[in-house]
């Protein structure tokens, strides 16, 4: 019986091993270096890349922006994932379709028809003054709301699916047996369909805010350099600083934050599912 | 149904019209800019051309780029397919301590900084003395379509009766054979949806190929990149249209065979 459960436990060696060498031994490495200085041991880069102003606000800023494009994604997707579960047919085939497809448009290219769009003698701004909502064209591009809604975008199918996975499992007659009880439809939501679809939320919003937190071609086409991101300052410090020990330490910052997230949303869905 | 129930119902319908519109006015956006007669991208086009379809026979190196892209995404997948399948028998049968834990490190990588990455692969190929840009893309790719597979194969290996590879074992067949004939087409539909993904992954990643390419090897997101900042005229648009229409056709190809739904649940 060892023997054979050994054996299939060896099943697992090609592709760990793999990502041990390729992937956490090079990660590993990057945050050796980044506390490593000719003298030894140092935190120093840290202190100078946490006392400096103008990095603490591209910190915030990435912070920000990654929470607000998780949070519109959410605001949208959650109603989706219900409208999804309960589609039929063709209504059904839309659906899925619209959130298969845009990922065949590449994201360079869809962050480019989104600073299109954004742009002051651009779609948008025509069809708004059009409309006659507002008179003069408005500052969108190189805006902070353009980046949010472009983002939003572009990770939205990512936060819908999870969703609706656990939308579509979901024993519909369980919120019926509490509204025959006499729940109230907000009681019946925050009480019996909410707790049940948590799983699918923290699940996308985590993958969400991960990959909002890292983005570097969507900012990089709709706000440019002017209001960077921790990722474009990453790409600054290698591609064109050549400043090697500035940019590990930015890189082990947001590593650390990416870390965090993959732990607390494992700790938080294994809490969740063991509840139920 | 109470007015409250009819609202919600109502709502959620209104905003899942809302998200498709959103989620395809890129698309729409791209296509449209594609057919102008303009050399810069005006909405609504002046006049309808073709001429940026024609002048793709121009853009040799747009069409490099295509060419290496679709190789690492093909060879990157097919890898992790294999390797993937290896790890999930492992982690859904196996009796041993911390599987949790290797799922978690084996999907991880989806959620980890790609420009990180690559900055760490970068100076670890550079450590370890390799040079050559293609292998150093086609590793790092790995990294990208590896953690897809693994996600929606565990997923549905979980689901999966495994007394059927016994059975087929126990008919005469080698265990590689059983998994072969017998697992991998009952989980045809996740195989295609985790192929997918991981295709698309790698034909999209743009983070951790900037830090491993040369003057050579340079995959589609960043030449196009490069090209949107050189000449941004509406030629990429006629190739990204291309391009839909080559996913159009997959997805009615999955449609056909497993169906949307069960081809994008896994």
């Amino acid at each position: 019986m060892t023997a054979r459960v050994d054996r299939i436990a060896l099943l697992a060696v090609p592709g760990l091993a793999y990502l041990a060498v390729v992937y956490a031994l090079p990660l590993l490495l990057l945050l050796a270096k980044s506390v490593r200085t000719p003298d030894g041991l140092s935190l120093a880069e840290y202190g100078a890349f946490f006392a400096d102003d103008y990095n603490m606000g591209v910190l915030a800023r990435t912070l920000r922006v990654a929470a607000l494009t998780t949070l519109l994604a959410l605001l949208i997707a959650y109603p989706t994932a219900f409208a999804m579960a309960r589609a039929r047919g063709p209504w059904l085939t839309v659906f899925l379709v619209a959130m298969v497809l845009p990922m065949s448009l590449g994201v360079v290219v869809k962050a480019f028809a989104w600073s299109i769009l954004f742009r002051a003698n651009g779609f948008l701004n025509t069809a708004l003054q059009g409309l006659g909502i507002i008179t003069e064209p408005m500052r969108m591009l190189f805006t902070e709301t353009a980046l949010v809604v472009g983002a939003a975008n572009v990770f939205l199918p990512f936060m819908v699916l999870p969703i609706y996975a656990v939308v579509r499992q979901m024993d519909s007659r369980l919120p019926e047996a509490a509204a025959s009880l006499g729940a109230s439809p907000w009681f019946r939501f925050f009480h019996v369909t909410l707790p049940l679809t948590l799983p699918g939320v923290v699940a996308g919003s985590a993958f969400t805010f991960s990959m909002a937190i890292s983005m570097y071609v969507i900012p990089s086409l709709i706000v440019g350099e002017r209001q960077q991101t921790l990722s474009m300052l990453i790409a600054r410090s290698f591609l064109y600083l050549r400043n090697e020990p500035l940019g590990s330490t930015i890189s082990a910052v947001l590593l650390a934050i990416a870390i965090l997230v993959v732990v607390s949303s494992s700790v938080l869905a294994r809490r969740l599912g063991a509840r139920q | 149904m109470t007015q409250t129930d009819r609202i919600f119902r109502s709502l959620s319908w209104i905003i899942g019209i809302g998200c498709v519109i959103f989620l395809m006015l890129p698309i729409v956006i791209t296509v449209l800019a594609s057919f102008t007669s303009s050399p810069v991208y005006t909405l609504p086009p002046p006049e309808w051309s073709l001429r940026w379809y024609a002048s793709l026979d121009r853009r040799s190196g747009l069409w490099d780029a295509v060419v290496l892209s679709l190789n690492l995404a093909t060879l990157s997948t097919a890898i992790s397919l294999v390797l993937g399948t290896l790890a999930c028998i492992a982690v859904t049968r196996g009796n041993f301590r911390g599987r949790e834990a290797i799922a978690t490190f084996a999907v991880s990588p989806l959620m980890m900084p790609g420009l990180v990455v690559g900055v760490a692969l970068l100076q670890f190929f550079r450590e370890i003395g390799l040079r050559d840009a293609y292998l150093s893309l086609l590793l790092g790719h790995i990294v990208i379509t590896l953690p897809f597979v693994m996600r929606t194969l565990l997923a549905s290996m979980a689901a999966f009766d495994f007394s059927l590879i016994d059975a087929a074992r126990t008919l005469g067949l080698s265990y590689p054979r059983a998994i072969l004939q017998v697992l991998v087409p009952n989980l045809a539909p996740a195989y295609l949806t985790s192929g997918l993904f991981a295709f698309l992954a790698s034909m999209d990643n743009y983070p951790i190929s900037i830090f491993l390419t040369d003057a050579r090897n340079k995959t589609l997101p960043i030449k196009m990149l490069q090209y949107l900042e050189e000449q941004p005229d509406p030629s990429l648009a006629a190739m990204s249209s291309g391009l839909i229409l080559l996913a159009v056709i997959v997805l009615v190809f999955g449609a056909r065979t497993v169906g949307l739904n069960r081809m994008i649940q896994g």
